[in-house]
């Protein structure tokens, strides 16, 4: 068994369930643009809603960008995520003007009404809780983004009532499915 | 008659959306002849959303915080001309925008950012023309230096400055690289901007191509800003077709392609050498400075970066001369500077004055003054980097050096007001806490520098402060700022140093009183229950850990050791029985 970086432990990791074929086209078109692994891994997380391991070492496989540098990056940006997401990801500003109207309070009841703290996702894979620095909607504030919809003004229990209803309509469009 | 409905970020999570599309649908299914466009934010977010109606003779009037299910009702009644409308913005509301010199933000909330022929009816790529077949571009740049004009990401550096060292030069390709990665907290002028005038920064990063001999711009911006993404797409498309982009503009041999480049989240990619790392594909760690990035920068080819409201100040520069932009501001700080107005304020928003107004003329004069008329406290400029200033220097005035003197920076423009109940200890340890998850960990003092200082402030909240501590975040935050290599690191400390200049008394009371006088930190308050408590109830029902013990009609008590202070029965009193020590 040799150190860690050795292929058993590679291969241990790599699930082979991901299909990574999905991302064929966008390695074609930037593998040899120099500079364009940010861009290659955000098309990626599109793709699969989070990056797996097993999509990171493709992507360096492809480029010739190595392991551990692909890695950094995938780390080092807020953006990314090598778990998966809940159906529904919760962005709670934490900004200055966020946190000085109560942002605390509104974490607070997202924990209450789901249990789950910031970075988790519920046990029934519908919601995601991450806090971010600021969506520059300050004059609203508190607010949270859901699915890239905004709502602002949030007390904590508008908040709960915003989730609840979240809840209501994927389980309704489940239950149609 | 045309009606224009604000669909900025913040219109739209007011409900401007379904505004729009109440009124969409009516006018179709109703045949009417009246014009529907979107437009921007106009700065007014307390107010959104804003429907502004222009009649046939191109007079406008204002109605504010329409709901969707009284917008038809309100087309209706204004296309009557009924006199008994509802909506209509308020006299006091008018005025907060006629104090204001807007230059930056002119055309925000007014043309529709999705309409190229719009933002050519104010005057658009006049400039550009006006640089490129009658201008050189030293011209341009002597312009841009009688003008003042100072950068408004941060640091205030002279913009000509870094035009000419850019243009000095031998070496290209060059590169025009626009910062619009917003990365300070209570900051979003940038976004406005991109948002709601986006052909504006692409004319004033254009003039500055041309200015350094770039033939490449791109710009960077937040992956939070959807939005700004989708309308700044739109707008290249459209000035590439029109011929404001692509090779010999105007037809001259002036070439220019401008790309957008999504960050991935970092706030340390504010700063430039940081943001060329993270161009280029790596992680957004700053390099060594010299060289700098107009001499070597973007693959290590002479680069210039701006960011978005320095460049959105550049064509109307142009436009009207640069001695008439010098004539408003101080004497060091030129123009006007776009404020985010946020906080315990009553009318937040996006407020454009000229440099120089002093901090209450704009937090009373334009913003109405404090949430619910309470007492207020300080104000917090520049964002992370910044510093608290007290209300007793509330006659500041909002220029770089009357900034810098009291400990703040006028930073991207972010000023949050505070109010009695926040406490600057725990503001100080809000934004430690953010120093220290952005820094990028390349320099030790900044990495472990900041956690260290974080420790320090959290134990002081949690009413665990020692002897000694003021002094030890002191020295700490010296050695911060002297040991970082970026800006990031080498300002990280001042929300402490600003705090404890100005509210060292609040330190002292979290340190051997044990006590918060905002009464903000909760490991510091107890919550009692007066006599004048009637037993109605309302508090036992709503605590969450059942603390709260009593009959019916009878004075209710707390019990402090199950109490987890989380505030609920003070917020549900309705008799104000519940006091905070």
């Amino acid at each position: 068994m040799g150190c860690c970086g050795s292929k058993d432990l590679k291969t241990h990791f790599l699930d082979e369930s991901v299909d990574l074929s999905l991302l064929d086209e966008v390695l074609d078109k930037y593998k040899s643009v120099k500079g364009s692994l940010i861009t290659i891994l955000q098309y990626a997380q599109e793709t699969y809603g989070y990056l797996p391991l097993s999509v990171l070492e493709h992507i360096s496989n492809e480029t010739g960008i190595n392991s551990s540098q692909t890695y950094g990056v995938a780390t080092f940006y807020t953006q990314f995520r090598l778990k998966p997401v809940g159906e529904n990801l919760i962005m709670l500003c934490k900004g200055t003007a966020c946190h000085v109207n109560g942002a605390d309070g509104i974490e607070e009841a997202i924990t209450e009404e789901l249990g789950i703290h910031d970075g988790e996702t519920t046990e029934d894979d519908l919601f995601t809780l991450n806090n971010v620095a600021c969506l520059g909607c300050c004059s609203l504030s508190p607010v949270m983004m859901i699915n890239g919809e905004t709502y602002g003004s949030l007390t904590p229990q508008k908040t709960k009532d915003i989730l609840r209803g979240i809840k209501k309509e994927s389980l309704a469009l489940k239950e149609g499915n | 008659m045309k009606v224009v409905v604000g669909l900025g970020s913040c219109g739209i999570a007011a409900g401007a959306r379904k505004v729009y599309e109440s009124l969409e649908e009516h006018i179709k299914s109703n045949e009417l002849k009246v014009g529907l466009e979107l437009t921007g934010c106009v700065g007014m977010c307390h107010l959104e959303p804003i429907v502004d109606i222009y009649d046939d003779l191109g007079n406008m009037e204002r109605f504010v915080k329409v709901s969707h299910d009284k917008a038809t009702e309100l087309l209706t009644k204004a296309m009557a001309k009924d006199e008994d409308i509802a909506f209509k913005i308020s006299d006091v509301d008018k005025e907060a925008i006629d104090k204001q010199v807007r230059i930056t933000i002119e055309n925000c909330g007014i043309i529709n950012p999705e309409k190229l022929e719009e933002y050519i009816e104010k005057g658009g790529y006049e400039g550009l023309k006006k640089c490129l077949t009658e201008m050189t571009p030293e011209e341009v740049i002597e312009e841009v230096k009688e003008s003042g004009l100072r950068g408004r990401g941060g640091a205030g550096f002279p913009t000509w400055f870094k035009w000419n060292a850019a243009l000095k030069e031998k070496a290209t390709p060059k590169f025009m690289v626009c910062n619009a990665d917003e990365g300070d907290p209570g900051a979003f002028m940038d976004r406005a901007i991109l948002e709601g005038d986006p052909h504006r920064l692409l004319e004033g990063m254009a003039i500055g191509a041309y200015a350094i001999g770039a033939e490449e711009g791109i710009i960077y911006v937040r992956a939070e800003y959807p939005l700004a993404i989708k309308r700044l797409n739109i707008a290249i498309q459209q000035a590439k077709e029109a011929g404001y982009l692509g090779k010999n503009i105007f037809g001259t041999d002036f070439n220019l392609e401008i790309r957008i480049k999504a960050g991935a989240g970092a706030f340390v990619c504010g700063e430039e050498t940081a943001l060329i790392a993270s161009l280029e594909g790596e992680r957004g760690m700053p390099r060594l400075k010299p060289p700098f990035p107009a001499q070597k920068g973007f693959w290590n080819k002479p680069t210039n970066i701006n960011n978005v409201e320095t460049f959105a100040n550049i064509p109307w520069i142009i436009r009207k001369g640069g001695s008439a932009f010098a004539a408003y501001g101080t004497e060091r700080s030129k123009g006007t500077k776009v404020f985010a107005l946020t906080g315990k304020i009553k009318k937040g928003g996006l407020v454009e004055v000229p440099m120089g107004m002093p901090i209450k003329d704009i937090i009373y004069g334009i913003g109405g003054g404090i949430l619910n008329d309470k007492k207020f406290k300080a104000v917090q400029m520049g964002g992370p980097s910044g510093g608290c200033i007290p209300a007793h220097l509330e006659d500041t005035t909002v220029d770089y050096e009357s900034l810098s003197k009291v400990g703040a920076i006028m930073g991207s423009g972010g000023m949050v007001v505070m109010d009695e109940s926040t406490c600057m200890v725990e503001m100080a340890r809000f934004f430690l806490d953010f120093t220290r998850k952005e820094s990028c960990g390349k320099c030790i003092h900044c990495r472990l520098g900041t956690k260290r200082l974080l420790e320090i402030l959290e134990r002081i909240v949690s009413g665990d402060g020692r002897d000694g501590d003021i002094e030890l975040l002191e020295s700490l935050s010296v050695e911060v700022k002297d040991g970082s290599l970026c800006g990031l690191g080498q300002t990280a400390p001042n929300p402490v140093l600003s705090t404890i200049r100005f509210f060292r008394d609040e330190y002292e009371a979290h340190i051997h009183d044990k006590k918060c006088p905002s009464k903000a930190c909760k490991a510091l308050i107890t919550f009692f229950i007066e006599d004048n408590c009637i037993g109605c109830g309302m508090c036992k029902r709503n605590c969450p850990v059942e603390a709260i013990s009593g009959e019916p009609k009878l004075l209710h008590l707390i019990d402090q050791d199950t109490c987890i202070k989380c505030g609920k029965c003070y917020e549900v009193c309705k008799f104000d029985a519940i006091t905070i020590s």
